[in-house]
């Protein structure tokens, strides 16, 4: 009877394990045939280079250039932001923080992490632009330059958590010899730690690039709904995912090219954020290898 | 006059007090071996010269630490300022992940010195000082890691010395290392006692005896008896000295 009741939960374990498996080969499986429909009557070519996205218009344009710009524009915002500042707190929880500050202050970090992305978005739309408009006179409502400041707030936990975690793991000897020879608490930062850590920081800066290029919510609210060829962070853009959201949200029949549109975009997404991933992957693993 | 003198100095880690009313003189010149067993505080107690607990947040110190003269626990005394002059080598080697020569101007760099002659004489001369320079003198833009454990250990070494110290502090420089890099690293503070001022913690009694000019035995945070190295080996004043010695314990 104890084998049979073994057996069974073995067997209930590997389903629950089988389940992500399949799930995500349905997902990739639907993303590739989706796009391999697309690319059926769109040539790969003018998807890449045509500089315009209006697949909705009478004038259809399938160039994901438009969108690409958008993403890659609110993505570089949100880590000009969150790269300083997330590096800096790692540095002052890791240097120079009293432990017991850091064990409070880490956990608050990550519950920053824990806000919905919707009400950072509102916080974009409804704070963060008017703040900026009194600053900047012109710019428009939907912008690239409050979404991407807000994700760049909404990454620093994630930022500042890995960042912390590898300055954390560079051997205390290393602070040691830098201290013995006279260095302050500035230069051993600097000159030892941070360089010491930075396979780690760099992991955490890719893995904060591929939440930003994921990021959903924050741009289809501050950032506009304009497919556009800029890197004008003052006006309206659209990003890949705004884009699936538009559609996917909109009345636009399944099955039809327009349709397929948000897969072909969705395929382009599925890439960034998978070479993306496989870098941090390498680098991490080039990273343990140095301290085995 | 004394190089660096100790006096009525206590040392708590929190409520535990691990130092106990230790008071030593060390002369210029010379090699002190701290000897005694694990956890006696003859670490701490090294530490204390180039204020190296005071990074621990539970640390406290009472009484007064000189060097030529100055007490180093003043409050005029910029921390970084005397630890270019009393230098650290560790127990396990510590170079930085970082090429044999920036490991070696490091110390320079952080003083804003950026000549680069300058750099590059030092990193020579403080490279045949160690005893390392043949060794290393076509590959010095290569990773420090990638030497051996001796290697590293006298790199260390080199580097502390690239920043003129007049003291050296080693702390068990030798234990991690094999026998001859351990040799290698004794003859080599046999040498630069003539210009610097050593005081070394070790655990090897031949070690101490070989290198040494005075030796101090610490015991459970006191200082037991510190006499010339040949008379604490051969006739020691006190008994658990000539226990530990002998190899009674410890």
């Amino acid at each position: 009877m104890p084998r049979t009741k073994e057996r069974l939960i073995e067997v209930g374990l590997a389903a629950a394990a089988l389940v992500t498996i399949l799930t995500t080969v349905g997902i990739i499986w639907v993303l590739f045939s989706q796009t391999f429909e697309f690319f059926s009557n769109v040539s790969i070519i003018s998807f890449l280079t045509d500089t315009q996205w209006t697949p909705l218009f009478a004038d259809k344009h399938f160039g994901i250039l438009p969108l690409v710009a958008g993403t890659f524009l609110t993505t570089l915002i949100a880590i000009l932001v969150a790269l300083p500042i997330g590096l800096t707190i790692a540095i002052y929880l890791n240097e120079y923080a009293p432990k017991s500050f850091r064990k409070i202050v880490k956990p608050l970090l990550e519950i920053l992490a824990a806000v919905p992305t919707v009400v950072y978005g509102f916080f974009a739309l409804a704070v963060i632009t008017p703040f900026l408009q009194n600053l900047i006179p012109g710019m428009a409502g939907f912008n690239a330059l409050s979404a991407g400041i807000v994700m760049g707030i909404m990454i620093i936990p994630l930022i500042t958590s890995m960042s912390e975690d590898a300055l954390f793991a560079v051997p205390m000897s290393l602070r040691e010899a830098s201290y013995g020879m006279g260095s302050t608490r500035l230069q051993t930062a600097f000159k030892v730690m941070v360089p010491a850590a930075s396979s780690g920081i760099i992991v955490s800066v890719i893995l904060g690039i591929s939440r930003a290029v994921g990021e959903t919510m924050i741009v289809a609210i501050a950032a506009g709904q304009q497919p556009r060829l800029t890197l004008n962070p003052l006006v309206p853009i659209e990003t890949i995912t705004t884009y699936i959201v538009q559609v996917s949200t909109g009345d636009v029949a399944h099955g039809s090219l327009e349709y397929r549109t948000i897969f072909a975009a969705g395929m382009a997404l599925f890439v960034f954020t998978f070479i993306l991933n496989n870098i941090s992957y390498w680098v991490k693993k080039k990273f343990q290898e140095k301290y085995e | 006059m004394n190089k660096l003198e100790a006096q009525n100095v206590n040392v708590y880690y929190g409520a535990n007090k691990v130092i106990n009313d230790i008071s030593i003189s060390i002369k210029p010149n010379s090699v002190t071996a701290f000897i005694g067993p694990s956890g006696c505080g003859k670490s701490t107690f090294l530490r204390l010269f180039n204020r190296m607990n005071d990074y621990i947040d539970i640390f406290k110190m009472e009484g007064k630490v000189e060097i030529d003269g100055k007490n180093i626990y003043d409050k005029n005394i910029r921390v970084e300022e005397l630890r270019k002059q009393i230098g650290m080598v560790f127990q396990k080697p510590n170079p930085f992940p970082k090429s044999i020569y920036e490991n070696i101007v490091y110390g320079l760099r952080i003083q804003g010195i950026k000549d680069k002659n300058i750099l590059d004489e030092t990193v020579e001369k403080s490279l045949k000082q160690a005893a390392l320079w043949e060794e290393v003198k076509d590959k010095l833009k290569n990773s420090a890691l990638a030497l051996s454990g001796g290697q590293q250990q006298r790199l260390c070494i080199a580097r502390t010395l690239a920043v003129e110290p007049t003291v050296i502090l080693m702390d068990e420089p030798a234990s991690a290392l094999d026998p001859i890099s351990s040799a290698k690293v004794e003859e080599l503070i046999y040498e630069l006692k003539n210009n610097y001022t050593i005081v070394i913690v070790t655990h090897n009694m031949q070690q101490a005896a070989r290198v040494s000019d005075t030796t101090a035995f610490f015991y459970m945070g006191e200082l037991i008896e510190h006499d010339a190295t040949k008379l604490i080996f051969t006739n020691p004043k006190n008994e658990r000295t000539q226990n530990y010695v002998t190899g009674r314990f410890g």
